[in-house]
């Protein structure tokens, strides 16, 4: 099955136009990955859990039933860490209706998680990108560049692993002195940025010898144009893989700090903050504890399962070798 | 070999240098300032700047540094600032909680994730791969503070008054405190600066340790079923990688032609499986379990203030609250040290695993 897709592609190579090929095959390589994507049950399953996520975070709004950051003391008659309360499962109709109960400052905890997924992939986005684009610059600069640059750039990252990320990222959110979202993704993203980095240097490093490089180099293509237009295009795949995974990483790690009170602060509806609020409730209300695990761990298991989908897809190796996650 | 280990290792100095110099620059660049988180708000100026003086902290940065280097060279990392005791002694009394963790955390992980690796390798797609594809998905994708206190709320409160029960923090029981070896044995721990008193002090704070060899059995039961909930908790993201990777891995080396010929030789499974593929599966694996330390270490942060747990990770976080700069130093630098080595003896054991892999 994987041949006869590798034959049609290969037979719809144009010959006559080389200078397009480049852009050619990029799209079908893309069509490709797709198409075996979709077929695979993880990246199913995953992108269906990230479906509703964003569903859930586009239109928060609608689906949610309170304002997330609303006090209802006074507005209605609830107490404070009630258990949940639907009408259709045989709650009175009296009281008022909280399909997750609310939280220890009385607010609708239904609509705090709905509004929480805004605030993940917020994060993971954020982060993502931050990290993904210093990494992709340090890690081709120390790859093209070579020799006095890798090593200077490499040791410096080296510095960075040799601390435990999460012990790193606090250090860092202290040193950025008061305690924020923003500043807790900074931490985070800085954390990660050796990750990118080195995938997108052994990319760089294998192609750069390359055939293909070569040619355009002797055609008299400029450095930055080899390094953005010939090397990085086909240095992606590995990147879209590991940026997948570093969302989950990213939502992972920033719920993290702020189970430690170093991330979001209240009222900000951030599932890490809400779980770590209430933690010492667990004996009294653990209905608190699990609404905003669950999110944390389905959102992360989502964006798990799409890597791993798009690793295989991405990776024709694996394909032959049968390697493939189910 | 040797050459390489010796090059190696020594590549591994300069790295360590520059991370005793970024702690010491990250702790110092850390805003507020010590005398006032320790002495209080309202300390006055003339108290502070006699607290600054007798902790060495308004001499120029530099200087502070060289000193610091100076005394790290004779094994002295200085005194808390908040306690008023050898940074030394106060790492020796804490790492043991986070190596014993770790330990038992990495133990659990291997012993359970090899395992699956390879049964789900070798009975592909059968109910065992699946479920241990699946289980390993969610192990990664589960904070380790939520999956903590599921575990406490599992264990300690809805199981509780049953066998099933176990302790939700700490290390040991209220009320028991294991005898040091060296007291049981009488042997003399020398002073309490001494070398001796540190190595004699951190076995005996590893409690399984200390008391196999006192032989308290009810010490022994008591920390090992304080370990279990934690362990688990920090177990199960190697768990889960170590399990993925010994699969793929096993699953690569299954497909080559030696096997084949293994199998067609007559050998049994088991030996094609065991004896053939697994050896050369193991390399992948054996890297993995080496970098999974660092989340064992950063898991440990987490881990340990769920569990109530005074280890490594609860100390950084609590000396980087009360700008104790010795005492976070001091941490920082036993963490980045482990990690080092550990990475470094992940490099060199290539070289042992795999006759191929002869590094220049």
């Amino acid at each position: 099955m994987q041949t006869d897709e590798t034959l049609s592609t290969v037979a719809e190579i144009p010959t006559d136009n080389i200078a397009d090929m480049g852009d050619y095959k990029a799209n079908s390589l893309w069509r490709l990955t797709l198409r075996r994507l979709l077929r695979q049950r993880s990246a199913q399953v995953g992108l269906i859990i990230l479906g509703i996520v964003v569903f859930m975070a586009v239109f928060a709004p609608v689906i949610a039933t309170h304002d997330p950051t609303e006090v209802l003391i006074g507005k209605e008659d609830v107490k404070k860490r009630e258990s949940p309360c639907i009408h259709l499962l045989g709650c009175p109709e009296e009281q008022p209706q909280h399909i997750l109960g609310t939280d220890g400052n009385v607010r609708d905890l239904y609509s705090r998680i709905v509004y929480g997924s805004r605030v993940s992939l917020q994060v993971g986005f954020v982060v993502v990108f931050f990290a993904a684009t210093i990494g992709t610059i340090l890690g081709a600069v120390a790859g093209y560049a070579g020799s006095s640059w890798d090593n200077i750039i490499m040791r410096m990252l080296d510095v960075v692993l040799s601390f435990p990320s999460l012990l790193l990222a606090i250090a860092i959110v202290f040193v950025m002195e008061d305690r924020s979202l923003t500043n807790a993704m900074i931490a985070v993203g800085i954390v990660s940025i050796p990750a990118y980095a080195r995938v997108v240097r052994s990319s760089v490093i294998t192609l750069r010898e390359s055939d293909y490089v070569e040619a355009s180099r002797a055609l008299g293509a400029s450095n930055l144009e080899i390094l953005f237009r010939r090397i990085l295009p086909n240095a992606l795949p590995p990147l879209i893989v590991l940026a997948t995974l570093g969302f989950a990483t990213a939502i992972l790690d920033t719920a993290a700090l702020s189970f430690l009170g170093l991330g979001a602060q209240e009222p900000t509806p951030e599932w890490g903050t809400m779980l770590g609020r209430e933690r010492n409730q667990l004996f009294s209300a653990p209905h608190l504890v699990f609404a905003a695990g669950v999110a944390i761990s389905v959102t992360v298991l989502g964006f798990n399962l799409l890597g791993d989908g798009l690793r295989d897809a991405l990776d024709p190796r694996l394909v032959h070798a049968g390697v493939k996650s189910e | 070999m040797i050459q390489y280990t010796i090059r190696r290792s020594l590549l591994a100095v300069p790295v360590l240098f520059i991370v005793v110099l970024v702690t010491f620059v990250i702790a110092r660049s850390i805003p507020g300032d010590p005398c006032h988180s320790i002495l209080g708000e309202k300390a006055t100026q003339e108290r502070c700047e006699q607290f600054l003086e007798d902790h060495g902290l308004n001499e120029p940065i530099y200087v502070q540094f060289m000193i610091f280097l100076e005394n790290m060279m004779q094994g002295n990392l200085g005194d808390s600032i908040r306690f008023s005791r050898p940074v030394t002694l106060i790492i020796v009394e804490r790492l043991p909680t986070t190596i014993e963790l770790g330990f038992a955390a990495m133990t659990l992980a291997v012993l359970i994730g090899l395992p699956l690796g390879i049964i789900s390798a070798v009975r592909r797609n059968s109910i065992t791969d699946v479920g241990t594809m699946i289980g390993a998905n969610l192990g990664v994708s589960i904070p380790v503070f939520f999956l903590g206190l599921m575990l406490i709320y599992v264990f300690a409160v809805l199981l509780r008054d049953t066998p099933f029960q176990l302790p939700p923090s700490g290390r040991l029981t209220a009320g028991l405190s294991p005898t040091p070896f060296y007291e049981v044995f009488e042997i003399d721990p020398g002073a309490e600066t001494s070398l001796r008193f540190h190595i004699f002090e951190f076995i005996a704070k590893l409690y399984i340790v200390n008391s196999l060899i006192t032989q308290n059995w009810e010490v022994l039961k008591d920390t090992a079923t304080h370990l279990l909930l934690p362990a688990i908790a920090l177990a199960t993201i190697p768990l889960a990688i170590i399990a993925r990777m010994t699969r793929s891995s096993m699953l690569e080396v299954l497909g080559l032609d030696y096997v084949r010929s293994a199998r067609a030789k007559g050998l049994s499974q088991n030996k094609v499986v065991l004896k053939h593929a697994f050896r050369n599966a193991l390399l992948p694996v054996v890297t993995i379990v080496g970098l999974q330390l660092g989340s064992i270490l950063g898991g440990a942060v987490l881990t340990e203030t769920i569990f109530g747990l005074s280890g490594v990770g609860r100390s950084v976080v609590e000396s980087i609250f009360a700008r104790d700069f010795p005492v976070l130093q001091g941490f920082v630098i036993v963490i980045a040290f482990i990690y080092v080595v550990s990475n470094l003896m992940v490099d060199l054991s290539y070289g042992f695993l795999d006759p191929r892999v002869r590094l220049d």
